[in-house]
């Protein structure tokens, strides 16, 4: 009894200072989350049965469900890039390790006895390999990311060309198209899975101190370096980490459709993943990093992209209505943008 | 009198080396030296495209010099020049692109080597090429809309998957599909996206179409291509639905994937995209080196296949890989 009453004593100021921190970041959180809503809700305006929901062989069907299960790379993809970007990085060869990683299982898979789940596990070692080919060139050559990694997203395409002999490599086999087929609980597995990688990457960085050396080599990576962190050890793991994002990204887009599609996996899903990372707020100038609303980011993405194919739009306007939707959520979160708002609004609140 | 003699009988050598010439242009253009140059091997539609040119050089006994541009137009220019050095007979260009052609087209107008512009068209002045020989995307779409009319007796719910927003492919396919559904009241598109050309875009727009009308209202899906077409095939299975049963399907392109979905009951028809144009492309240097006119088009166009057949065609078109 006196034990538990001295744990809660001890508690209250840590969940005190815990409230007070999320009131000071519910603002930050209110835009990107705000936006996803507003255009759910300009969603289900448009297609009145966006919200449903049906069940066919215990599987989930609805566009709400096509949001979380086609969103599942992007979001994946955003939760890796978030802490390269983080460090004041940038990955853009994600595309391409997409296919890299995604061509090695289908090939593997369809050419060799091997069990599924050592295919998997080499495909995963082929992203490793890859984030530790852009982390060598950034944190021990110091070459500027954006080159270091558009190295890997030219040459990429051509590898995994390569590596399927320039066709769509196909292939049968249950246990590798679970990863981007299967169905748990009714829910596809690509959402189960993308959460479970969000969980992960969370705990390890937000549980340990991962996370604040992210941050702080972000912030300065030579203050950080005298403060006795090693921070080519973390840039290069961020980039490892950022790598088998992208495989298990590449294992869930290749399963999706029984084949690796050299040319087409994750073709331009870097920028996506990129942009996703902004609108969740976190700075290309690195530093502090926001891996859930990184998450949001990606969902809406995938939000407008659902959107537009259930409104029977003509596809000619696919590019300028996401380009104009994006453009205004980046407005919502530009201060600058809302300030004339904002004194407005100040003002009848005054007079009244 | 011995040199009289040897001079007859280098004139008879003469004559009949020429006469062999002549002969030889009508006759395919065997022993003609044709240069070749190819965009690269970015898809299985190009392998077999290169593979039909190779292989129809070879059976006409033509010399022919590949060049594989690797999908960059430098080296297709690079390759156009040293075909010129070389002095070849005439030249075979599958451009990767449109524009930036006019400059080396004129330096082999120059030096009188004929051009034939294959699968997609150039901007150049057209008199700097003899013609082009390319695959006749309208006719594809009216074949495809005409089979599912027949099949449908003219009353159908479409949905369409797009190739990519404003590709000739997408452009042309659509129209002549939509000019022969036109004639038939019953016929409708009732939702159309783009799924890019790709599988991954066929499978998610025809699961956002699932979700977006109720599938049993849904009589046949049209595809752009055969690669979206197996995406969707993949979306309606996992939606319970049975794709070439429940759904229709006609797509275009004949890629040995669509038949082995026929094979398997899922899809129902497939345009072909005629690979085969190496036969008109020395048909035209041929009739060009023997003087005769020709149009500035000529259209390749494709059968259409169904499933009694794409046991067969499916061992056919695997044979060589």
């Amino acid at each position: 009894m006196v034990n538990t009453k001295t744990s809660f004593e001890t508690e209250t100021p840590v969940s005190r200072g815990n409230l007070q921190r999320m009131l000071r970041n519910s603002r930050k959180l209110l835009f990107p989350l705000a936006a996803l809503i507003l255009i759910l809700i300009g969603n289900w305006l448009i297609s009145p049965n966006f919200f449903n929901v049906r069940i066919v062989d215990g599987r989930m069907l609805g566009s709400i469900v096509d949001i979380f299960n086609r969103g599942a790379p992007t979001v994946i993809l955003a939760v890796g890039m978030t802490l390269v970007i983080a460090t004041k990085g940038i990955d853009l060869s994600v595309g391409a390790v997409i296919a890299i990683c995604g061509a090695v299982a289908a090939v593997l898979i369809d050419q060799t006895e091997l069990s599924p789940f050592i295919v998997i596990a080499i495909s995963i070692g082929a992203g490793v390999l890859c984030g530790l080919w852009n982390g060598v060139l950034v944190a021990v050559f110091d070459i500027q990311p954006f080159i270091a990694t558009l190295i890997l997203m030219v040459v990429g395409r051509g590898i995994a060309q390569l590596i399927t002999a320039g066709q769509i490599a196909i292939f049968n086999n249950p246990t590798l198209e679970f990863v981007g087929k299967g169905v748990v609980l009714g829910l596809p597995f690509p959402i189960i899975l993308s959460a479970l990688v969000l969980i992960l990457v969370y705990l390890m960085v937000r549980r340990t101190a991962i996370g604040l050396l992210i941050e702080s080599v972000g912030s300065n990576d030579r203050a950080s370096y005298y403060a006795g962190i090693d921070a080519r050890a973390i840039k290069l793991f961020v980039y490892v980490i950022s790598g088998v994002c992208a495989a298990i990204a590449g294992l869930i887009i290749t399963a999706d459709i029984r084949g690796a599609d050299a040319n087409n996996a994750g073709l331009w899903l870097e920028l996506d993943a990129v942009l996703a990372v902004v609108i969740g707020g976190t700075l290309l100038t690195g530093g502090r990093f926001y891996l859930g609303l990184s998450v949001i980011g990606a969902l809406i993405i995938q939000s407008i992209q659902t959107g537009i194919f259930v409104s029977g739009l003509p596809p000619t306007f696919n590019l300028i209505v996401q380009a104009v939707v994006i453009l205004l959520i980046l407005f919502l979160q530009s201060e600058e943008f809302r300030r004339p708002f904002t004194r407005l609004f100040m003002r009848m609140r005054k007079q009244s | 009198m011995r040199s009289r003699k040897l001079v007859f009988s280098l004139f008879a050598l003469l004559l009949l080396a020429f006469g062999a010439l002549v002969v030889s242009a009508q006759d395919g253009g065997a022993g003609l030296t044709i240069g070749f140059s190819q965009v690269g091997s970015e898809s299985a539609w190009r392998t077999s495209f290169t593979q039909a040119v190779l292989a129809e050089a070879e059976a006409r006994g033509i010399n022919l010099l590949f060049s594989d541009g690797q999908q960059r137009q430098e080296n297709q220019i690079a390759a156009l020049r040293s075909f010129i050095a070389q002095g070849v007979d005439a030249i075979i260009l599958a451009p990767v692109v449109e524009t930036g052609w006019d400059e080396v087209l004129q330096e082999a107008a120059d030096n009188q080597i004929p051009v034939v512009i294959v699968d997609r068209n150039v901007t150049a002045d057209p008199s700097l090429y003899i013609t082009r020989v390319s695959s006749d995307f309208v006719h594809e779409g009216r074949l495809a809309g005409a089979w599912l009319a027949q099949a449908t007796a003219g009353q159908c719910n479409i949905v369409e998957l797009q190739g990519t927003v404003g590709s000739s492919a997408a452009l042309d396919r659509q129209q002549g599909f939509n000019e022969v559904i036109a004639l038939f009241s019953g016929m409708q598109i009732i939702q159309s996206q783009s799924g890019d050309f790709t599988r991954t875009g066929g499978k998610e727009v025809m699961e956002s179409f699932l979700n977006a009308v109720d599938p049993s209202t849904i009589c046949a899906v049209w595809a752009h291509n055969d690669d979206m077409l197996i995406g969707a095939i993949e979306a309606m299975r996992e939606a319970g639905i049975d794709p070439g049963q429940d759904i229709l399907t006609i797509s275009v392109d004949a890629i040995p994937d669509i038949f082995q979905a026929m094979v398997d009951g899922d899809a129902n028809a497939t345009v072909e995209l005629s690979p085969n144009m190496g036969a008109p492309a020395f048909d035209a240097v041929v009739a060009y080196l023997n003087g005769e006119d020709l149009p500035s088009w000529i259209p390749v166009a494709g059968g259409i296949y169904f499933p009694d057949t794409a046991a067969e065609e499916l061992a056919r078109r695997t044979a060589g890989s």
